[in-house]
């Protein structure tokens, strides 16, 4: 029996309509809960204060420090290695054996759990290298992290810029650096912005590889060998431990929110940078 | 132009974490005291840390997890000044000194909401070992008994193992979480789950059940009725130092034992 | 006025030869240092007792990680049951039927949902699919099925952007011509478009599972996390990752090794995946 394809059509329209909405819809629902749980227990107090009591009273003000510099210290030390590397692999050297092996690796450690980064940080920079659970352990840790997604990103970006607009400033006797400086770099700006700004969301909510090279000390990390936490490890152990279920929302709101306006600064760069450059 | 900005961007900030961060050893710093360990111990240890550093403004006790055996590994390489176990010491790790700080019991608990009260310890060694798979099979409803553990390594999981299990080993299908903490939850959330964690963290989210007729409690713990008891550890390499000894001599004192005791422990000289 | 340039030139060049070994050499160090813990135990107690033994106990020297591995691929299987063809649905909406408007709206809704941390959904499923589980459906509620739920919806924006690429790059002169021979939207999709996208979107399906076999703390709150090969859905199960994560503060000597020998196992099975997948995209780029 066959259907009437006009009639098959209109009902798989509605069918992925239906499948399309129905993702934003889980989208919404995990922030709406979280929002509706959670802002209750958010205020100036909370993101302020200290955690008592094992994080059941107070606020969560040395975990938003710690992601902070996390975070910063991190993109600071991966931008210029992954950024150098990219314009390294574009714009030095030929297409060979050698940048093959390397884009290979790069391709292969994308993909890496974390957890495995955790492992890795873990025994190397905590146990080996003596560092014991400290700032450190956990930038460095992040910094390999992050590397690949920014030099994936970056030779993107640098890749895509049209030959001509190389070619044009050679001809205007720039030298090589200069060009890269002054008309490749800019033009790649968007693309290279987006992996950074991924790359910041992700430290920022990075939990396994976090948990064992920063550990889990409720101190506010005054020094690269301080322990400390993250909002995503402390949101995790409030979590599991059952230990308070309006702090655990409330850290998840600060979280996610953290999160959104990454997204959203990184969408006006984005945007600025494009309208400039093009 | 974008570039100009990042230039004047990237020193600022350079310049503004500078300040927060540098090498950890600076003169004039606060006496730190760096505790890791047994994921038991710990929540307790902060009580204690919490307290201590009320009193001792100068003084910074950061307390970490990671385990009994993380701890104890810790103490050995000298990363931590003390570290903290809810085991015994084994092997090559007997040569650390260890400071008994107080006693915990560990409770085997259920859902408040399950009528079972009461379990001989045979009949608990069955269902963690896999052979008692049925609520039915103890008088109750014919539902499947989600048994929780702790994770290999883990210094309640061992004590339990010895005090308990008597040399049967604990089922490959029973689910295991990473501290006690989260074994609570699960048996708070679950209506047919049981699990064991430190008595000390019972609270009204579970319910204990009595061995053998003896319900878990500080009494029956202090009278020796109830044997499901194990040591909390300090362990130090060799002799302590000053600042950690001063926090061990507070946590032995009458303050620091009856904080402990107030979470619900049997203290050291009870 | 040269020389000068030329020396910068060179300076640059340098610096750049410098930042490039520097990441190479962390980017490889991982590798190596994973490599270099894990296979001495292959070597000590044999590959076959690690890949296909039955029972880990590494403090009693059993190191079987079987069980582990055919959970992770149960739960890889089902995150994709879950989120390949919703994702695809999805992918296929953006592409073909959205109006600019409505893509200014999903898009960054998709975004956002790959933004949001892996412990939040971990805490959202066991808080919400665990009891819906065990009240529905039985057993404890974390099982296999809450997992792969989760993970579905994890899993959603990696499968969703990349189908969407790759749907995106089909020819539009193949859409005319479809139309042009009087076919139906849904006909041109299902018979020409995705075929001809057909090797990016399976790419996509792969990395999502890349991405599922990876996932460590979501599935450490939901699975259960129990040693046994999960016997039905309901019954709880322990990922590879999760085996890793669980120990790694406690592990010592054979134990620590392994957890790396887990972990070199999951390395390979992901750089296979990934490898499949991006080989997968660079064939249709490359046509």
């Amino acid at each position: 029996m066959r259907i009437n394809p006009r009639i098959i059509n209109r009902f798989v329209r509605m069918g992925l309509n239906v499948q399309a909405y129905f993702t934003v819809g889980i989208l919404i629902i995990i922030v709406a809960i979280i929002f509706f749980k959670g802002f209750p227990h958010v205020n100036l107090a909370f993101i302020l204060s200290f955690p008592e009591d094992m994080g059941r009273e107070g606020g969560i003000f040395p975990a938003i420090v710690g992601t902070i510099q996390l975070a910063l210290l991190s993109i600071l030390l991966a931008t210029p290695l992954g950024l150098g590397t990219a314009i390294f692999l574009t714009e030095y050297t030929k297409e060979s054996l050698f940048t093959k092996f390397i884009r290979f690796g790069v391709e292969s450690l994308a993909g890496i759990p974390s957890i495995l980064y955790g492992l890795f940080g873990f025994i190397f920079f905590v146990i080996k290298l003596k560092m014991g659970w400290s700032l450190l352990a956990g930038v460095l840790t992040m910094t390999i992290m992050i590397l690949p997604t920014i030099i994936r990103t970056s030779e993107e970006a640098i890749r895509a810029v049209p030959r001509q607009l190389r070619i044009v400033s050679y001809s205007l006797s720039a030298s090589k650096w200069e060009t890269i400086k002054k008309v490749v770099l800019p033009a790649a700006m968007p693309g290279i912005l987006t992996g950074i700004m991924l790359s910041i969301g992700r430290a920022v909510g990075e939990t396994a590889a976090i948990i064992f090279t920063m550990g889990s000390s409720l101190r506010l990390p005054l020094s690269l060998m301080d322990s400390g936490r993250t909002m995503a490890v402390h949101f995790y152990i409030l979590a599991r431990e059952g230990i308070s279920m309006e702090k655990a929302y409330g850290t998840a709101v600060v979280l996610v929110l953290s999160i959104l306006l990454i997204n959203i600064l990184a969408y006006y760069i984005m945007n600025k940078a494009i309208a400039r450059y093009s | 132009m974008l570039f100009r900005q990042w230039a004047i961007l990237l020193p600022l900030i350079a310049a503004l974490l500078s300040c927060s961060g540098a090498s950890g050893d600076k003169p004039g710093r606060k006496n730190t005291v760096t505790i890791a360990g047994s994921t038991s111990v710990m929540p307790f240890t902060e009580k204690l840390a919490e307290h201590f550093m009320v009193d001792h403004k100068d003084f910074i006790v950061d307390v970490q997890g990671g385990g009994s055996t993380a701890g104890i590994q810790a103490t050995i390489n000298n990363t931590v000044a003390l570290g903290m176990s809810s085991r015994g010491l084994k092997g090559e790790e007997k040569r650390l000194n260890t400071i008994t700080i107080c006693y915990d019991g560990i409770a085997v608990v259920v859902h408040p909401d399950n009528p079972i009260g009461e379990l001989e310890l045979e009949k608990i060694r069955q269902i963690f070992s896999g052979r008692i798979l049925n609520w039915r099979e103890l008088g109750w409803v014919d539902r499947r008994i989600d048994a929780v553990s702790r994770e290999e390594g883990s210094g309640t999981r061992g004590a339990f193992e010895d005090l308990v299990m008597n040399g049967r080993e604990i089922d490959d299908g029973t689910m295991v979480q990473d501290s006690n903490g989260s074994v609570k939850e699960v048996v708070a959330t679950d209506p047919y789950a049981i699990g064991y964690i430190s008595m000390g963290l019972v609270d009204k989210k579970v319910r204990p059940v009595s061995i053998d007729g003896v319900q878990p409690s500080i009494k029956t713990i202090k009278s020796g009725r109830y044997k499901i008891v194990r040591p909390f550890l300090y362990v130090t390499n060799g002799e302590l130092d000053d600042q950690p000894k001063r926090f061990v001599d507070y946590v032995l004192s009458n303050e620091g034992q009856q904080i402990l005791r107030n979470e619900g422990l049997v203290g050291f000289y009870d | 006025m040269i020389d000068r340039t030329v020396f910068k030139e060179r300076f640059v060049k340098w610096v750049l030869v410098a930042f490039a070994l520097s990441s190479l050499l962390f980017l490889f160090l991982i590798f190596i240092f994973i490599l270099s813990e894990g296979l001495p135990l292959f070597l000590k107690v044999g590959l076959k007792q690690i890949i296909f033994g039955m029972k880990w106990a590494p403090t009693k020297g059993y190191f079987g990680i079987f069980p582990m591995i055919i959970s992770s691929f149960f739960v890889t299987i089902g995150a994709l049951v879950i989120g390949a063809p919703l994702g695809l649905s999805c992918a296929i909406y953006l592409s073909e039927y959205a109006g600019k408007r409505t893509k200014m709206l999903l898009k960054p809704a998709i975004e956002l949902l790959a933004g949001i941390p892996s412990v939040v959904f971990g805490f959202l499923g066991v808080l919400y699919i665990v009891p819906l589980v065990r009240n529905y459906l039985g057993g404890s509620g974390f099982s296999l099925i809450s997992t792969s739920l989760v993970l579905g919806v994890m899993i959603l924006p990696t499968i969703i952007s990349i189908s969407f690429d790759a749907l995106v790059s089909v020819p539009r002169t193949y859409r005319e011509g479809s139309a042009a021979m009087g076919a139906t939207k849904w006909q041109t999709i299902s018979k020409v478009i995705i075929p001809s996208a057909k090797s990016g979107i399976l790419a996509s399906f792969i990395l999502g599972m890349g991405r599922a076999i990876g996932e460590t703390m979501a599935v450490i709150m939901i699975a259960g996390n129990a040693l046994k090969i999960p016997t039905s859905i309901l019954d709880p199960l322990r990922t590879l990752t999760g085996n890793i994560a669980l120990e790694l503060a406690y592990a010592t000597g054979d134990h620590r090794m392994g957890l790396f020998s887990t972990g070199v196992v999951l390395m390979v099975i992901i750089m296979v995946l990934n490898y499949i997948a991006n080989f997968g995209i660079k064939r249709k780029i490359a046509k």
